[in-house]
């Protein structure tokens, strides 16, 4: 079979995956908006979010796709170097939303805030839960990564087609960060 | 690959590796003919379990007032049978089919992700014990195979039954997704030189959709699953009424995945039919692209109709008309499909093999389970209905009637180049017709009790004369059901080793998985030939008519 061909079947496969996991979080959601509203005494989003710091955590999050984006671009250009350190700078990003939202949760549960507290802790923890997890997961993605690129990997095409892939799934973790937090914490607290 | 034969020294090394590979070849196999096979074998086992699981339900209801299984035992039984038949044999058998035939449809070597496919088998075992291990822990899940919140919630299902439930199907859901994937990226990146998708076999077109369908609803089904177990297991409040959340909220998701569920069990089926009609009929499918575009409709619709099984929840009218009216549209490109089906046997000559007895009592069959369904959309004939016998009627013959029907007719023809045998005829005729005659017995008569208003899942019944008349009626029916499967068994584990010798291509058939020997060898192709139709063998047979000639017949200058 041609080989130019054969070697998108990993795009084809991110593509299809993040499109899975989109109804996956719609679900979560979804949840989220229908009980919105109807834990009034208990914890919510109002008394319980801060749109703001989460806001400094989410724009890292965000500029993490832009140095993946960048550490892509250095691949394609066989500039091996600069695509290591984009993808530590990637990382690093990642990394600090993760423990952002390590002090946000460690906040919450010193205030007797936990999953079972009320139906707006339930589905806030399912959904910011499940997107860390995913970040988590993409954060090892990227590590093996990492360590590819040290043992040489990056100069045949099913090897740049890798990398993309999982560029792919690092980007939709952050645009799912951009559903989560405009209408958790934006909407959520309006 | 296409035209070009294997390298001589690669020839050799593959075909060492075959002879030097033993029995535990199956266990660490990422070959998709090898893990084709064992979820089919998997999914037989299971088919059995579910099977026995029916034929206890079916005693214990064949007396009035019977005390041969208690209440609780009874609801246990007919979780794990709904469960165990749909996610544990159904879906996992069509994907066997699908893994060890889409690479072979399409001339490839190999799924896309060989190792990713291996996975997705062994999670489905592991997910397949989990389920039958909660008898061991002395409950099986009892709140049905749709594990309606709050019955399925922790203060009435104390036990671990419905942990075990939701952890095995997440197990198993995330499987399926990835031979789902899978099958889209093959499809997608793998297909010979020539192929292209107006060639694709329907089977595989079929596959394809399903695979679409597998991506886009299973992940309902997860996130049901994760908020199921968020409930019973770290105090969450998704469907606690008590907490302010919303038992319905359960049903939408669930449905959101188990309408789409309906046409992941019964697409693959139509690819089979779509397969075996033409080769038996000797024409070739009547309207090929309307076939795979009705599917596509279906898809797509499918995703509109969920809320069909919630009629008696009280949505309004306004809703339960929509989606009333969504549930009749639905049927549209599925009875377009019988036509086509019907058009291709049409003036055919037909060899009526075991297989083509399947097919043709698929048609019917599936046409009557089709009807009813169509019945249920209606909403007053939904409220009447609904949570009766009718339903479980309805659902048989969709599932039964269909389906297997459907999954038989496919084994019958392609268990040739699965191990190079044929299964026997006669014994095969006995196992259609005690099938088909078993199916109508125990399901034709449950439309009868449903209308009576026996309701299902109920462990007993009064002593009613006309009710007692159906049920034994029914029973009597699921045992020939249980002895046409013995038959089914003995005949392949008979054929497997004594049947006649198949040779490559024991139909005269027309796709690739034929130009191949039975079994095929571990590398799939020595060679495969040109692809310019979607009949490449028809056109290798024939050279003197080819399929892809057709529609030139007359040449510009004749004009």
């Amino acid at each position: 079979m041609p080989a130019e061909f054969i070697h998108h079947k990993n795009r084809v496969l991110i593509l299809a995956f993040i499109f899975s996991e989109s109804i996956f979080f719609a679900f979560l959601i979804t949840a989220f908006v229908l009980y919105h509203g109807r834990s009034p005494n208990g914890p919510n989003a109002h008394n319980t979010l801060d749109p703001l710091k989460t806001g400094m955590y989410s724009i890292i999050l965000w500029a993490s796709s832009l140095t993946m984006w960048l550490s892509e671009k250095s691949m394609m250009n066989f500039r091996m170097d600069r695509c290591k350190r984009w993808l530590e700078a990637t990382m690093i990003l990642g990394g600090i939303f993760l423990i952002g939202q390590g002090f946000e949760y460690h906040g919450m549960f010193a205030k007797g805030i936990s999953i079972g507290t009320d139906l707006f802790a339930t589905t806030f923890f399912s959904t910011t839960g499940f997107h860390g997890l995913h970040v988590f997961i993409g954060l090892i993605v990227l590590l093996i990564m990492r360590g590819l690129t040290s043992a040489g990997f990056g100069q045949e095409e099913y090897q740049r087609e890798g990398f993309i892939a999982a560029s792919y799934y690092w980007h939709f973790v952050d645009a799912i960060w951009v559903a989560v937090f405009f209408i958790l914490y934006v909407w959520g607290t309006r | 690959m296409s035209e070009v034969p294997v390298a001589l020294p690669v020839l050799r090394k593959l075909e060492r590796f075959e002879k030097e590979a033993g029995m535990l070849s199956w266990l660490a196999s990422v070959d998709h003919k090898q893990i084709g096979i064992l979820y089919l074998i998997t999914a037989l086992i299971f088919f059995i379990a579910g099977g026995v699981e029916a034929l206890l339900m079916r005693t214990q209801l064949m007396f009035p007032e019977n005390r041969f299984l208690l209440p609780d035992a009874y609801n246990q039984i007919f979780t794990m049978h709904g469960t165990t038949m749909i996610f544990l044999v159904v879906v996992p058998g069509l994907l066997g089919l699908m893994v060890y035939l889409v690479p072979l449809m399409i001339g490839a070597r190999d799924m896309a992700f060989p190792r990713l496919n291996a996975l997705a088998y062994w999670l489905y075992v592991i997910g397949g014990c989990l389920l039958y291990f909660s008898f061991f822990a002395h409950d099986a899940p009892a709140a049905g195979w749709f594990a309606y919140t709050p019955l399925s919630e922790k203060p009435y299902s104390n036990l671990q039954g419905m942990d075990y439930w939701a952890l095995s199907l997440l197990v198993i859901g995330v499987g399926t997704v990835a031979t789902g994937l899978n099958v889209i990226a093959t499809v997608a990146t793998m297909r010979v030189k020539g192929m292209s998708l107006r060639h694709l076999p329907l089977f595989t077109w079929m596959s394809l959709i399903n695979s679409f369908l597998i991506v886009a609803a299973m992940p309902a089904l997860n996130a049901a699953l994760v908020m199921l177990l968020i409930d019973r297991q770290l105090h969450g409040n998704f469907f606690k009424p008590a907490a302010g959340g919303t038992p319905i909220y359960w049903q939408h998701v669930f449905w959101n995945f188990g309408h789409p569920e309906v046409y992941i069990m019964v697409l693959p089926a139509f690819g089979i039919i779509s397969e075996v009609i033409p080769v038996f009929s000797r024409k070739v499918i009547y309207g090929y692209a309307v076939v795979a575009g009705s599917t596509v409709a279906i898809a797509l619709l499918s995703f509109g109709v969920w809320a069909h099984h919630m009629f008696a929840v009280g949505m309004g009218h306004f809703l339960d008309m929509i989606f009333a009216a969504s549930s009749m549209l639905i049927a549209v490109p599925t009875g377009i499909k019988i036509f086509n089906w019907i058009a291709t046997m049409w003036g055919g000559a037909i060899r009526f093999t075991t297989s083509m007895w399947f097919a043709v009592a698929f048609l019917i069959m599936f046409t009557i389970g089709g009807l009813s369904g169509v019945m249920f959309a209606v909403v007053p004939i939904d409220w009447q209905l609904t949570d009766t016998y009718f339903v479980v009627a309805h659902m048989h013959y969709v599932l039964f009637g269909g389906t297997a029907f459907a999954v038989f007719a496919g084994i019958y023809y392609w268990f040739p180049k699965f191990t190079g045998r044929m299964l026997s005829e006669t014994l095969g005729k006995w196992h259609f017709w005690l099938t088909f005659i078993g199916l109508n017995l125990t399901f034709m008569v449950q439309h009868n009790l449903g209308i009576l208003g026996m309701p299902r899942r109920v462990f007993t019944y009064p002593n009613i004369h006309s009710w007692n008349v159906l049920n034994f009626i029914s029973t009597m029916g699921a045992y020939v059901l249980g002895i046409s499967v013995i038959v089914f068994l003995w005949n392949v584990i008979r054929s497997r080793r004594h049947g006649a010798l198949a040779g490559p291509d024991p139909w005269d058939a027309w796709t690739l998985e034929w130009a191949t020997s039975s079994p095929p060898p571990v590398h799939n192709f020595n060679y495969v030939p040109p692809v310019r139709s979607a009949r490449p063998l028809w056109d290798l047979k024939h050279p003197e008519n080819p399929d892809w000639q057709r529609g030139r017949r007359t040449p510009h200058h004749a004009r």
